[in-house]
């Protein structure tokens, strides 16, 4: 595909998930996909169905949990929560990606082409 | 960390759940779809376009949900299921395949397990009593076979008890014990059992715990002390009926009333480990004081003090063992004792450690053989399967993919072929443990236990991986898209390559083959000369039973008791010969010192002591032993006693009553003597001073079939004191039919004749080479098995040559080719790759010989008709493995052949 789309890194699509749930509350697998890619602005392309490995990944981790229910059209969906762990987890993860891209963003300031 | 606990908790449940995980994702990605084209109806697209644009949008639906299903249960154990499911199948198509694959592999890894279980049991394992390590063996540095120099009298051992430093205690049994020596009588017909004295500690010295009552008392060796007795586990089951009251119950044996005081575990076997090939069924307290005066009796086992090493205690023994006194009493007597400990294992069982390691190399060869058999026809099979496979990889299987499904068919039938093996090394160690007539240690303690079965999967795994390996790489890296053509493997160059493996794989099982044949030809060879020695008499049409005679422990009387029996036994028909002896061929033996002439000074004559058979007229012609000189006869009588000083005897009356002493000699002693060969008629010192030699024997074997000849010395049993009594016959008809006339005789003539066997003296023979017998039997058998094998690894692969080429025989039949010429052709390939694997055999065999030379007899490790032999065994078996395919070959009908293809 010569489609320039930015890879995710490893983990990176677990944490998003995370930090929508955390933000919006419960929301099913394609409410939490549409809302990734409104946020990014859809620089990444990412194909809606791997958000459901990612999402089984977090519900093995007991980081979030998932019922069924009945969507506001009447339509059944399972839904999803992030957990008082997945909290925990969220926020130990943000901080580490603030650092790492902290971090990183004083490693490219300091050559002119990196920095662009 | 909790997490991942629990990450793996929900997988596992996830793994278990399939069906119901997957139901729910389908109706979870059902609704994502759903909600997708709802919301671009409502941007104002049509059905089919919102549909379209949803699915670009979600991706693959099927990636998607392999992706779900790999996070969130057990991918690798998904894969593993789907190729064992998918390795069942193949394998239940391929049903001639699979089955000569498992049975190759249960014959190898059975054969491996059970040679380990008895490697193990024999040199691996420690002794089955408590703290082995240490316990030593207290004997001269070399063993003869000459008991009466292995053992100690009792004067000795209780000096050694007193002074050394370096054992917690010591103990010992009696040495000369013989067979059924104790009769049990007051139930009907004397039942014969056998028992040994041991010293009052022995058990708690080798640490083993009565099952119930209690072990001997220290007390129970001293004059006074009652009869008491301990059972063997065995005989405790057998003849009390495991009946527990039986502890402090009189048992009468040999007329003697004993107190039962104890009954011996289970585990403990005395003839496992000291006595190879015998059953000891009841212990008795030595008498010290009865015994004190018959010399060397008992052997000496030591239980080392826990910071002594074994260089201290032999150190010890060699400035402590030369002081020791054979009687305290007569400190003149000089017994030159030397004592060097050893560790009891090795003394059990050090001997056959080189045996032991050659059956382990050759069952390893074995194992070797069958992984080359296996990766030959796994070949054959991927050669096959090469359009599956490329099949397989275009459907997008990775290489690792691939191998991987390889292995789990290999681990799969190594699996099964352990399973199947396991249950043939029990059965073979079952069969084992109950060969009690072969003299090797410890056999009733071979077992697969943990360590075995630790050791077959281990087996199981290397074998899988050595055999699946290579078909697995090979395969694997075939160019696709020439696999896919439809060439039907016909002339490919892959195929070739194939062909080239696979030929190397043939040559190497070939030499392999070669390898064992030419051992195991070297062992028989030897055996059979083993078997071939002149053993100075013969066994065949002689047999011996244990007679119990009654004269009144009077010298005197003993002459006419026995002259009575053997004339009795003498006149039932079919008895040629018939005599009696105390000892028996490579049974208990004693030695009394060495006979010199009178008046000289033996000091000089080194050597071993001179074995002592006391013999009744009728004894050596029996045995089949020819006679220099005369036979002893029933003249040969009573020995004056010891003079009076104060009042000699005349001359003329002494010659009236007694006779005069007499010996016969055996040829190396009567040498050693009389180097002039004019032994008969001079008068040697012997057990008493002047003793007239009356006759002179050829070596005969008595302690080992395969060592050289002692010094033995014969006296009358009218002369020196017998120490039971062997009845030989010699019949004309096999032995075996007269045993109930000649037990029927001797209970004529004392009731009391305890109900023993009459017994083959072939099976003393037997016995005494049970051992090699035993190692030539196992090598042989893998020889065997390894030359089957080797057979159809070479028929596999000319077979499936010929298959592959039936075009290119088609085409040059119709071009004119003669079938003879064409199975030529394919014999002389079959040649070629058994001569190279031959030679390159021949020169690892050659390596492998001089590696065993010390196990072998009279037999030379380059051996050149035993080269010879097996290589034109294993030719004509190449042959043979060639011949088939080559008629097949030969038969090819042109016309079929070209219209086939």
């Amino acid at each position: 595909m010569p489609d320039p789309k930015l890879d995710l890194l490893q983990g990176t699509l677990d944490l998003m998930v995370l930090q929508t749930l955390a933000a919006m509350g419960q929301l099913h697998g394609y409410g939490i996909a549409r809302r990734i890619e409104q946020i990014s602005g859809d620089t990444i392309l990412l194909n809606q169905g791997t958000i459901y490995a990612s999402l089984v990944r977090l519900q093995n981790r007991g980081w979030i949990s998932a019922e069924w229910g009945v969507s506001d059209n009447n339509r059944k969906a399972k839904y999803y929560a992030i957990t008082r762990s997945g909290r925990k987890q969220l926020a130990r993860d943000a901080a580490d990606w603030r650092r790492l891209s902290d971090v990183m963003g004083r490693v490219f300031a300091q050559s002119p082409e990196g920095a662009e | 960390m909790i997490s991942s606990i629990r990450a793996a908790l929900a997988r596992t449940r996830a793994f278990l759940n399939k069906p119901i995980g997957d139901a729910d994702l389908d109706q979870e990605l059902a609704s994502h779809l759903d909600f997708a084209i709802e919301e671009n109806i409502q941007r104002g697209l049509s059905p089919e376009e919102a549909r379209r644009q949803a699915l670009i949008r979600f991706g693959g639906v099927q990636q998607s949900r392999e992706q779900q299903r790999a996070a969130r249960g057990l991918p690798a154990l998904d894969i593993l299921m789907q190729d064992l499911r998918y390795t069942l199948r193949t394998l239940r198509r391929d049903r001639s395949f699979t089955f000569i694959a498992i049975l190759i592999l249960a014959l190898g890894i059975g054969a491996n397990i059970a040679v380990f279980s008895v490697v193990n049991t024999l040199m691996l394992r420690p002794l089955p009593l408590r703290d082995p390590a240490r316990l030593l063996w207290i004997g001269p540095r070399i063993f003869t076979g000459d008991w009466s120099s292995a053992t100690y009298s009792i004067d000795a051992y209780k000096e050694l008890l007193e002074r050394n430093k370096s054992y917690e205690d010591v103990a010992g049994y009696y040495a000369f014990s013989s067979s059924d020596n104790f009769k049990l009588s007051g139930h009907g017909d004397p039942k014969p059992f056998t028992g040994i004295g041991v010293t009052p500690n022995f058990f708690q010295v080798l640490g083993v715990d009565p099952l119930m009552g209690r072990l001997f008392r220290r007390d129970e060796s001293l004059p006074g002390a009652g009869q008491v007795i301990l059972l063997s586990y065995p005989l405790w089951q057998r003849q009390f009926h495991a009946d527990p009251s039986v502890i402090g119950r009189p048992v009468d044996f040999n007329g003697r009333s004993f107190t039962i005081v104890g009954v011996l575990p289970r585990s403990f076997d005395f003839g496992a480990v000291f006595a190879p090939g015998t059953k000891v069924d009841l212990f008795v307290p030595i008498d010290f004081q009865g015994t004190r005066l018959d010399g060397n009796t008992i052997t000496l086992i030591g239980r080392l003090k826990p910071d002594v090493t074994l260089q201290q205690a032999r150190d010890e023994a060699n400035s402590l063992f030369p002081k020791l006194d054979f009687r305290t009493d007569h400190p003149e007597f000089k017994a030159d004792y030397s004592g060097y400990p050893t560790p009891l294992k090795e003394y059990v069982s050090g001997k056959l450690h080189r045996s032991l390691v050659v059956l382990w190399c050759a069952v390893g060869l074995i194992l070797l053989i069958v992984c080359v058999n296996l990766s030959n026809l796994l070949l054959a099979r991927a050669a096959a399967r090469t359009k599956e496979f490329a099949l397989r990889g275009a459907l997008g299987a990775s290489r690792g993919r691939i191998v991987r499904q390889l292995l789990t068919e290999s681990l799969l039938l190594s699996g099964a072929g352990s399973l199947f093996g396991l249950a043939l090394a029990f059965a073979i160690t079952f069969w084992l443990r109950h060969q009690s007539s072969i003299a090797l240690p410890l056999l009733n303690d071979v077992h697969v236990d943990g360590v075995a079965l630790l050791w077959t999967i281990l087996v199981a795994i290397a074998t899988a991986v050595l055999f699946g390996l290579a078909p697995g790489l090979r395969m694997s890296s075939s160019d696709l898209q020439e696999s896919l053509k439809d060439t039907g493997g016909h002339g490919a160059s892959d195929g070739r390559r194939h062909e080239r493996l696979r030929s190397v794989l043939v040559i190497s099982e070939v030499a392999l083959a070669c390898v064992l044949l030419v051992g195991a030809g070297l062992l028989l060879r030897s055996f059979l000369r083993v078997l071939n020695v002149d053993l100075g008499f013969k066994p065949a049409y002689a047999a011996a039973i244990k007679v119990d005679y009654d004269d009144d422990g009077n010298a005197s009387k003993r002459g006419a008791a026995l002259q009575n029996i053997l004339t009795h036994i003498s006149a039932i028909p079919g008895v040629e010969q018939a005599g009696i002896s105390d000892n028996l061929p490579f049974e208990r033996n004693r030695s009394w010192g060495i006979p010199h002439l009178h008046g000289v000074d033996n000091s000089h004559i080194q050597g071993n002591s001179a074995l002592v058979y006391i013999v009744t007229p009728g004894y050596l012609p029996a045995m089949g032993v020819p006679i220099t000189g005369r036979d002893f006869n029933w003249s040969d009588g009573p020995l004056a006693p010891q003079p009076d000083p104060k009042n000699p005897p005349s001359p003329q009356e002494a010659a009236k009553h007694y006779s005069e002493p007499v010996v016969i000699l055996n040829e190396s002693t009567a040498r050693r003597l009389f180097p002039n060969g004019d032994a008969v008629g001079h008068v040697i010192d012997a057990a008493t001073d002047n003793m007239r030699v009356i006759g002179v024997i050829p070596d005969v074997h008595l302690t080992t079939v395969e060592g050289q000849g002692d010094w033995q010395v014969y006296y009358p049993m009218m002369q020196q004191g017998p120490e039971g009594a062997e009845l030989v016959i010699r019949s004309r008809v096999p032995p075996e039919q007269l045993a109930s006339s000649v037990m029927h005789t001797l209970r004529e003539i004392n009731p009391g004749q305890a109900a023993v066997p009459l017994r083959p003296i072939q099976s003393l023979v037997d016995h005494a080479v049970s051992p090699r017998r035993f190692f030539v039997l196992l090598v042989g058998t893998f020889a065997a098995l390894g030359l089957l094998l080797a057979a159809l690894g070479i028929y596999g692969v000319i077979s499936y040559s010929v298959t592959r080429q039936t075009l290119e025989i088609g085409i040059r039949m119709a071009l004119g080719a003669t079938a003879a010429r064409v199975q030529f052709g394919v014999i002389f390939r079959t040649m070629r790759l058994a001569l190279i694997g031959i030679a390159v055999g021949a020169v690892m065999s050659l390596i492998v010989a001089s590696l065993i030379s010390a196990m072998l007899f009279n037999t030379a490790p380059t051996d050149p008709a035993t080269f010879a032999v097996m290589v034109a065994l294993l030719t004509v078996v190449a042959v043979l493995a060639g011949y088939i395919p080559a008629r097949r070959a030969s038969r090819v009908n042109p016309m079929v052949a070209l219209r086939g293809n």
